[in-house]
C-alpha cells in the first residue's frame, strides 16, 4: 500500500469501523492540537482513551487518562500516535502487544513511520500516516468547509446530521444510525 | 465517482463546497441571511469559540453561505483554504494584517490595478508599513528590493490596466529565496486561465467583484491559502507561529497545518477588522462562478477579435493585449495564460485626450463605468476619470496617457461590440 496517498473511502471506511480510540501522546493543555483531537473525535461518539503517563487518573477534555496502552480496560479499535516520528515504532510494538489487537493505527499529521507501519500491516493492522482524525472526519462529513477548507469531496447527496444538534455532520454511512 | 477521479474545471465551478442543504434539502446554496447561529450546548459554543469545532458562531468571521463560496473558490485554485471577505481591498488588508508588523515592508509589482497602489501607498503608511515597488519586468529588481524587514511580495497575474503578463514562477523563486511568501492577486485572469499556485504562489488574492461574480452585481473578496509556505520555518511571521494569548496560547500554524494561513486571516484579521461578505454577495457570487468557463473562455474569445480589429484601425495608435501575437508579453501569455490572455486590454487612440472622450461619449453598446470583468462590455478613459487627479508625466507613467482607452470586454456579440467601436471612432476622428 502505498502511504502518500489515502483513498477517500479507505479513510472513511476506517473511520466508520472504530468505535474505541486510545490517543498516544494526548496533552491536557487546551491549546494543543492533540486536545483538540481528543475533545473533537468524542463529540463525534467516539470513546476515546488518551494515553499518557504524566496525566494518568486525570481526564483530558472530559476523557479517563492512562498511563499506557495496556492500562486501557477495554479493547482498542484504533491508536492514534501523537508523537515523534522516532517513537512511533514502539507505539507500534505496545500496540501489537495488545489482546486483542486493534484493527487500525493512526499516525498524525508529520508522522509518517514506514518500517513500523508495515510491521503492523503484517498482523492485518490497517495504517494511516502523516493525517490528522479531526481533519479527516471534518473533510469527509463536510463540516471543514463551514471554515473555508478545500474537502476535495463533491457529492449530490444531503449532508448527515450526527447526534442532537445542528452543528454536526457525520459520515453518510452513519446517517441512519442513533 | 470513485475517490481517486479528479474532477475538472466546470465540474468544480459548479460543485465544489456545495452539497444539498441537510435539512431542508435546497439543491441550491440557500441565503443564511442570519447574524447568528445557535449553540447546540454549552459545550458546543465553547469548543467553538475555542477553534476546537468546526461551525458557525456569528456573520462577521463565517456564515454558511459564505462558506461554501470559500471552498469553491480554493478548490478553483488548488489552494487548502479560502476566506471570502467584503472585496477585493478587504482580501488585501486583511492578508497584509496577517503577515506584517509595524516597521514591515513589502515589495509590489509597479503595475497594478490603480487602487491598489493608493491602499498600499496612502492608507498601508498609517500602519507603518512600506511597499516598494519595482517594475513587473525586471526579475534583478525584485531580488535587489529585499530587506531583511521584507515580509512578503505582491503581483498581479495578469497586470490591470495594461493586459500585461507576470513571470510568476520567476517571481516565485525570488520569493523563496528570500524566505517570504509570495502574493497574487488573480482577479484579472481567473483560475479558469491561469492558476497561480501551480507556478509556485503562496497565497492568491481575488476580486470576486470582477470575472468571479462576473454580472457587475456584487461585490467580494477572496484569499486562498496555498497550504505551501512553512510559516514555522521562518519564524518571522508571529500570527502564526507564535501563542495566541486571545486563544489560550494555541500557535495556529501548530493547529491548523496547511490552511493555518486561511484560519489566521479569519480568526485574527476579520473578526478584529469586520470587513466580512453579506450572505446575498456570496450567493450571487456563487451563482456567478458556476458559468465561470464558458464565460471567460467567451470573454477572451471577444477581446482577441476586438483587439484584432482595432490593431488594424487607422485611428488606432497602439493596442496593449497580450494575446495579439506582436505584443511584448505574448510569449509570457502563453506560457500562463494559454486558454486566453484576459478580457481588460487599452488601446491608443490617434487624437489625443479630445479623440477619447470622443469615443467614450459617443459608444452605444459599451458602459462608460469603472468598473472591469461584466457580462456588459465597459469602457473607460483614465486620463479623464480615474486618473485625472495625476499629473501629465504621473499620468503617463501609470500608463494612463492623454490617448489611452482601456475595455473590459463582455460577452456579447463580438461583431456588435466592433460595430460599437467602429462609429464611436469615426464620431472621434470627425471632432
Ligand atoms: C486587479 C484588482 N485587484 C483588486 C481590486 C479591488 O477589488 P474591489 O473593488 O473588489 O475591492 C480590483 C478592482 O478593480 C482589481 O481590478
Amino acid at each position: 500500500m502505498d502511504h502518500d496517498h489515502y483513498a477517500d473511502t479507505y479513510i472513511r471506511d476506517l473511520l466508520d469501523e472504530v468505535k474505541t480510540i486510545a490517543v498516544v501522546g494526548a496533552s491536557a493543555n487546551a491549546a494543543r492540537p492533540s486536545f483538540f483531537v481528543v475533545r473533537y473525535l468524542a463529540q463525534k461518539g467516539y470513546d476515546v482513551y488518551p494515553v499518557n503517563p504524566g496525566h494518568a487518573g486525570k481526564p483530558i477534555a472530559g476523557c479517563m487518562t492512562y498511563a499506557s496502552l495496556g492500562a486501557v480496560p477495554v479493547a482498542i479499535d484504533m491508536v492514534d500516535i501523537f508523537r515523534n516520528s522516532e517513537a512511533a515504532l514502539g507505539v507500534v510494538k505496545d500496540a501489537l502487544a495488545l489482546q486483542p489487537r486493534p484493527k487500525a493505527i493512526w499516525m498524525q499529521l508529520g508522522v509518517r513511520h514506514d518500517e513500523a507501519a508495515a510491521l503492523a500491516e503484517e498482523h492485518g493492522i490497517k495504517i494511516v500516516m502523516n493525517r490528522c482524525p479531526k481533519i479527516e472526519f471534518g473533510r469527509l462529513s463536510g463540516e471543514i468547509g463551514w471554515v473555508g477548507v478545500n474537502s476535495r469531496v463533491l457529492s449530490s447527496k444531503r449532508a448527515t446530521l450526527h447526534g442532537k444538534g445542528f452543528q454536526q455532520l457525520g459520515l453518510a454511512s452513519q446517517r441512519n444510525k442513533p | 465517482m470513485t475517490s481517486d477521479h479528479q474532477p475538472g474545471f466546470s465540474t468544480l465551478a459548479i460543485h465544489a463546497g456545495a452539497q444539498p442543504d441537510p435539512t431542508t434539502g435546497a439543491r441550491v446554496t440557500p441565503i443564511y441571511q442570519s447574524t447568528g447561529f445557535v449553540f447546540d450546548d454549552v459545550d458546543h459554543a465553547a469548543a467553538l469559540f475555542g477553534l476546537q469545532s468546526f461551525g458557525n458562531i456569528y456573520t462577521r468571521i463565517g456564515n454558511p453561505t459564505q462558506a461554501v463560496l470559500e471552498e469553491r473558490v480554493a478548490a478553483l485554485e488548488g489552494g487548502t483554504a479560502c476566506l471570502a471577505v467584503a472585496s477585493g481591498h478587504a482580501a488585501q488588508l486583511i492578508v497584509f494584517h496577517t503577515l506584517m508588523e509595524p516597521g514591515d515592508e513589502f515589495i509590489a509589482a509597479r503595475q497594478l490595478y490603480g487602487g491598489s497602489v493608493n491602499q498600499f501607498t496612502h492608507s498601508f503608511k498609517k500602519f507603518g508599513w512600506t511597499a516598494k515597488f519595482v517594475d513587473m519586468d525586471d526579475i534583478s529588481a525584485f531580488e535587489k528590493a529585499v530587506t531583511p524587514r521584507t515580509k512578503a511580495i505582491f503581483i498581479e497575474s495578469l497586470a490591470n490596466p495594461g493586459g500585461r503578463v507576470s513571470d510568476i514562477a520567476a517571481i516565485a523563486a525570488v520569493a523563496k529565496r528570500a524566505g517570504v511568501p509570495l502574493i497574487v492577486d488573480n482577479t484579472m485572469a481567473t483560475p479558469y486561465l491561469c492558476r497561480p499556485i501551480e507556478h509556485g504562489a503562496n497565497i492568491v488574492v481575488h476580486s470576486l467583484t470582477k470575472f468571479m461574480g462576473g454580472h457587475g452585481n456584487s461585490l467580494g473578496g477572496a484569499i486562498v491559502d496555498a497550504g505551501n509556505f512553512d510559516w514555522s520555518r521562518e519564524g518571522r511571521y508571529p500570527a502564526l507561529c507564535e501563542p495566541r494569548p486571545d486563544y489560550s496560547g494555541m500557535v495556529l500554524h501548530e493547529t491548523f497545518g496547511n490552511f493555518a494561513f486561511a484560519i489566521a486571516c479569519r480568526v485574527l484579521g476579520l473578526r478584529d477588522l469586520g470587513p466580512c461578505i453579506s450572505p446575498f454577495n456570496a450567493f450571487q457570487i456563487l451563482t456567478g462562478i458556476e458559468t465561470l468557463p464558458l464565460r471567460m473562455q467567451r470573454h477572451c474569445d471577444n477581446a482577441l477579435k476586438v483587439a484584432n480589429y482595432l490593431s488594424q484601425h487607422g485611428e488606432v495608435e497602439w493596442v496593449n493585449y497580450a494575446g495579439l501575437p506582436g505584443d511584448r508579453h505574448h510569449g509570457l501569455a502563453q506560457t500562463y495564460l494559454p486558454k486566453g490572455a484576459g478580457a481588460v486590454f487599452t488601446f491608443g487612440v490617434k487624437g489625443g485626450y479630445e479623440a477619447g472622450v470622443a469615443v467614450v461619449s459617443n459608444v452605444k453598446l459599451f458602459s462608460h463605468l469603472a468598473n472591469i470583468g461584466d457580462t456588459r462590455s465597459l469602457i473607460i478613459h483614465p486620463a479623464s476619470t480615474t486618473h485625472r487627479q495625476l499629473s501629465d508625466a504621473a499620468k503617463k507613467s501609470a500608463g494612463a496617457g492623454p490617448e489611452v482607452i482601456r475595455l473590459s470586454v463582455g460577452i456579447e456579440d463580438a461583431d456588435d461590440l466592433i460595430a460599437d467601436l467602429a462609429q464611436a471612432l469615426e464620431v472621434a476622428a470627425k471632432a
